[in-house]
């Protein structure tokens, strides 16, 4: 099969102002329906709209952090259609001068199938502009009639347009969580895509290699990443088949049921609206001095690439754990935390100078078990049960040998279950390794003693059967042996 | 008193010569009578009226009057008024009682004034006869077989029968000067940005600007001193000190250049609104002013650039009427769509649907760059002639409309004659200038003409000493219909 996939994505980030737009009206997510919605957001005969300073500033935020040019001045615009839930009958959005111009994010995918390796990508960023979004359509919520919310309407959007960059599911779903995970980063937007504040849509086509882009379809309103895996991975295949049967595709705006995990057209090209875009008389041309630019950049928080950067240089870590340490903000902050609780080696035992022993055990153990059991119970890292000491506690006695690995298990599972702090745990569940030479001496040769005619094999050369004087070991010492000391004498005593 | 200006009515009202409700039932009765003959007003209200006029009298009583306290004024039916019925002319809107005020509405207010009814008006402010009204046409007071010019018609007849002390208009394209010139009376439209736009129905945003009517240049100063002023809630209103447009009102006019637009006297010449607009501009020459002949050469293209841009903005703002939460629904419908159709081709009038279509087709893919960018352009060269013109004169004159008032139905079939009956004060909206109109004699039908006074940006205070100064010297402002 030699087809190629090219995606697309355009993304409506809902900004984080507590007001909207272009009104004093409240953007809580929830409330009854219609109670935050004020004279603007009914579109009232008279009102007018008033830009608000607080979305512009996080469009600029966006845009310092994706390296992109702040537009000077960019003008907002009228996008003309009637729905019930449109009240003014036009839209105002940012048509041919957005605020935010070409910016670029790079991105780690992990590849979904098969052994194929984690790698970096940088995919551009066309523009974002600022938009209000549309109120809600609430179908037959009202014996058999639509009901119309305008709670939303005028919230504040970011929609961010990537360049066509992207050429698998892994990569959209890449690019889409890394932008989340931007745009939560930088404090625009709170991502929760439940509730709508971050929605996707992608545009998928594909094409012979070398042959000019297929004609693309756009598959509307993702929310969520798995089913933006699952309506890419339905949709190629449907014009892949409809393509290799000779069809052709047509434009068209589609949707994905994620029941039946398939996706069907909503409307086609030639039913398409002429929006007649023109600038709002409404509204100024939006004028960004560059002084205005430096002061956000100046509050803007350290980036997740500089961030990467710095654990690299200053733990010690490989690039690919930096990159899953920062997938997220607190993931970082809680990494650095525990490293300051964990083990810990001084420079100056005077003067208290001291560095974390083992930043890579700590990022091991986040990495691994902790994000493990956190994606297992569905939680956020700040929900997390386990606190930075309490993890930074278990880390010391793995360093300084008191529990082997298995044993560090043990007690992540209860402290996880019950809480509780490592050496409580270790305690009451009898967890210390024995790291006594002589008592671990004595087992081995009871061993030893026990099965000779696998030590003349051993002897004789079949090296394999060092494991099974391991786990013959381990079982005697109820999984209690200090491991190296437990191999060394093993060795030692085999060797005769 | 309904013929006191509204120095002497403060005058008296401070004095306790008449009180606010003696003045509003006044004037409440003069519309009972005289109303019905004119179809000045779409809705009265007598009861707030007079609660206004009370809570007016205590404040004159408590010593706290400022200059409109008391003072009843008519206010256009697009400005919006919590509890009014709000129309703007519209079967669409026949049913929409406002719950706020327009920023216009609310100064007027805050002044103490007293809301005497909302004048009737051509739907949605467009129209220059006030025809396309869906309460009905206004009469022309001097002549009620004509029309009394529009969009802002219903003011200026009442204005001009004394129903009122004075009234508020809005004009997008000529729309308080050509009804203003029509009933002889004065009018003002300011530099654009100068009254908020909040509250006001917009039809072209970009050109829509509120303005007093009245008597007098005076009248007009102190009414513009309620409505002028910034205000955050409409992003177009510009931030600047407030000022007192009276201020200069007593400066003589002597060094006044007057520059007279070639286009504005080439097409009337010998007309009667041509020798009455020459003889107001030989005593003003008596008054110490010079002549400066100057041209606007693209002012000739006013008017098809206007008809581009006026209704693709109002094509826009007009698609929030559809039915859905306020205004008026078609009884039966089948669906959606068929809601929105029948709701529009039913609550609208025939002007209105065309300008719609028109300004939908110049929005349209294929035929913006042709239409909407190119009128963009041309509008950007019509303000560039003003600028130039400003360099060599003070104010710019000119007749306001090319005839008097006309008989009603007499233009009704053919839209492009009715269109350039706006031929003078176009220009201006497009350039955002202030511009005014004052009576300043009779034409052949005994109907008044008004004269147009165009000033430099924010220039009102000298636009309204200009025509004061000639109002002192000169009666035509004083003349009232008779007959009535």
């Amino acid at each position: 099969m030699t087809w190629e996939i090219v995606i697309g994505l355009e993304v409506h980030a809902q900004l984080s102002t507590n007001t909207k737009i272009f009104s004093g009206a409240s953007t809580a997510f929830g409330a009854e329906p219609n109670t935050q919605a004020d004279a603007v957001s009914i579109a009232l005969p008279g009102v007018l709209p008033v830009l608000n300073k607080g979305a512009v500033e996080r469009a600029i935020k966006f845009g310092l952090a994706t390296g992109a040019h702040i537009a000077q001045r960019s003008v907002f615009a009228r996008k003309n259609y009637f729905y019930p839930d449109l009240p003014k009958g036009y839209q105002i959005s940012q048509f041919d001068l957005p605020v935010v111009g070409q910016g670029a994010l790079t991105i780690q995918v992990e590849p979904l199938s098969g052994n194929a390796k984690p790698y970096e990508k940088t995919v551009r960023i066309t523009r974002a502009h600022l938009e209000e979004d549309a109120g809600k359509s609430l179908h037959g919520d009202f014996h058999g009639m639509t009901g119309i919310d305008l709670n939303r309407a005028g919230t504040p959007l970011l929609e961010i347009v990537s360049e066509p960059d992207m050429c698998s599911a892994a990569e959209a779903v890449a690019y889409a969580k890394a932008l989340h995970t931007l745009v939560r980063w930088i404090g625009i937007c709170d991502g929760n895509m439940q509730e709508g504040s971050f929605r996707c849509d992608v545009n998928v086509s594909v094409r012979k290699p070398g042959a000019p882009l297929g004609t693309r379809r756009e598959i509307k309103n993702l929310n969520s990443f798995k089913f933006m895996q699952q309506a890419i991975d339905y949709e190629v295949q449907w014009q892949i088949e409809r393509l290799e049967n000779g069809g052709t595709i047509h434009q068209a705006t589609i949707l994905f049921n994620p029941d039946t995990g398939e996706t069907r057209a909503m409307r086609s090209k030639e039913d398409a609206h002429d929006y007649r875009y023109f600038p709002d008389p409404d509204l100024l041309p939006l004028e960004i001095t560059e002084e205005w630019i430096q002061e956000i950049k100046a509050k803007l928080p350290e980036l997740r690439d500089a961030r990467a950067e710095r654990y690299q240089k200053e733990y010690g870590l490989p690039r690919y754990d930096t990159l899953l340490l920062t997938a997220d903000e607190s993931i970082g902050d809680y990494f650095v935390s525990v490293c300051e609780f964990g083990p810990r080696v001084y420079i100056n035992i005077n003067d208290k100078i001291w560095r974390p022993a083992d930043p890579k055990l700590c990022a091991n153990w986040i990495i691994g078990e902790v994000s493990a059991q956190l994606n297992r119970d569905g939680l956020e890292m700040a929900q997390c049960p386990i606190t930075p000491q309490q993890l930074g506690g278990m880390l010391q006695r793995i360093a300084d040998g008191t529990i082997s690995n298995s044993g560090a298990k043990e007690v992540f599972r209860t402290m996880w279950a019950e809480g509780g702090e490592a050496d409580a745990i270790i305690e009451a569940k009898g967890l210390k390794q024995v790291s006594d030479s002589g008592a671990i001496e004595a087992l081995v040769d009871e061993i030893i003693a026990a099965n000779a005619d696998k030590v003349a094999e051993y002897r004789s050369g079949k090296d394999k059967l060092f494991g099974f004087f391991i786990g013959l070991a381990m079982k005697a010492s109820k999984g209690k042996a200090n491991p190296a000391q437990l191999n060394e004498i093993l060795k030692q005593k085999l060797a005769g | 008193m309904i013929n006191a200006s509204i120095k002497q009515l403060s005058a008296a009202l401070a004095a306790k010569h008449i009180s606010s409700v003696e003045l509003t039932q006044l004037y409440l009765d003069r519309i009972a009578r005289l109303n019905p003959a004119l179809n000045a007003f779409i809705t009265l209200d007598a009861e707030k009226s007079l609660a206004q006029a009370r809570a007016a009298d205590a404040r004159i009583a408590a010593g706290k009057a400022e200059a409109l306290t008391g003072i009843p004024f008519a206010q256009k039916d697009i400005f919006c008024a919590k509890g009014w019925l709000t129309t703007c002319g519209s079967k669409m809107l026949s049913n929409f009682v406002s719950p706020y005020d327009a920023h216009v509405i609310s100064q007027f207010n805050d002044a103490g004034a007293v809301n005497l009814g909302k004048t009737n008006m051509d739907e949605f402010a467009m129209g220059s006869s006030n025809e396309t009204s869906y309460y009905g046409p206004v009469k022309n007071p001097w002549d009620t077989a004509r029309v009394p010019g529009g969009s802002s018609g219903g003011t200026a007849a009442a204005v001009a029968a004394r129903l009122c002390a004075a009234a508020t208009g809005t004009d997008t394209g000529g729309s308080i000067r050509q009804p203003a010139a029509l009933c002889g009376i004065s009018g003002l439209k300011p530099t654009y940005g100068v009254c908020s736009r909040y509250g006001m129905i917009a039809f072209a945003s970009s050109l829509d600007q509120a303005g007093p009517m009245g008597r007098s240049a005076e009248d007009l100063a102190l009414m513009l001193n309620v409505m002028a002023g910034f205000d955050e809630r409409d992003s177009t209103s510009l931030q600047r000190d407030k000022e007192d447009y009276a201020r200069d009102l007593a400066k003589p006019l002597n060094g006044l250049r007057i520059g007279l637009p070639k286009e504005f006297f080439a097409a009337g010449r010998g007309s009667d609104v041509a020798q009455a607009v020459e003889a107001a501009i030989a005593e003003y020459r008596k008054l110490g002013a010079s002549i400066v002949p100057i041209s606007l050469p693209n002012s000739k293209l006013s008017v098809p650039v206007y008809y581009v841009l006026a209704p693709a903005e109002a094509s826009s703002n007009l698609s929030r009427f559809d039915g859905v939460r306020y205004g008026y629904r078609a009884p039966e419908y089948t669906d959606l769509a068929d809601m929105y159709e029948k709701s529009r081709a039913q609550g609208f009038g025939a002007e209105v649907q065309r300008r719609i279509m028109i300004g939908t087709y110049v929005l349209s893919h294929g035929y913006y760059d042709a239409y909407y960018i190119k009128a963009q352009r041309i509008r950007r060269l019509i303000a560039q002639d003003f600028v130039e013109a400003f360099k060599q004169c003070d104010v710019i004159m000119g007749p306001t409309s090319p005839s008097t008032a006309f008989k009603l139905g007499e233009k009704g079939d053919d839209p492009v004659q009715m269109y350039l009956s706006d031929i003078y004060t176009i220009a201006v909206n497009l350039a955002g200038l202030p511009g005014m109109s004052i009576p300043c004699g009779f034409g052949d039908n005994s109907m008044p003409v008004g004269l147009q006074i165009i000033g430099n940006y924010f220039d009102e205070a000298r636009m309204l000493n200009v025509a004061h100064q000639y109002q002192l010297a000169t009666d035509w402002h004083s003349r009232a219909p008779q007959g009535l």
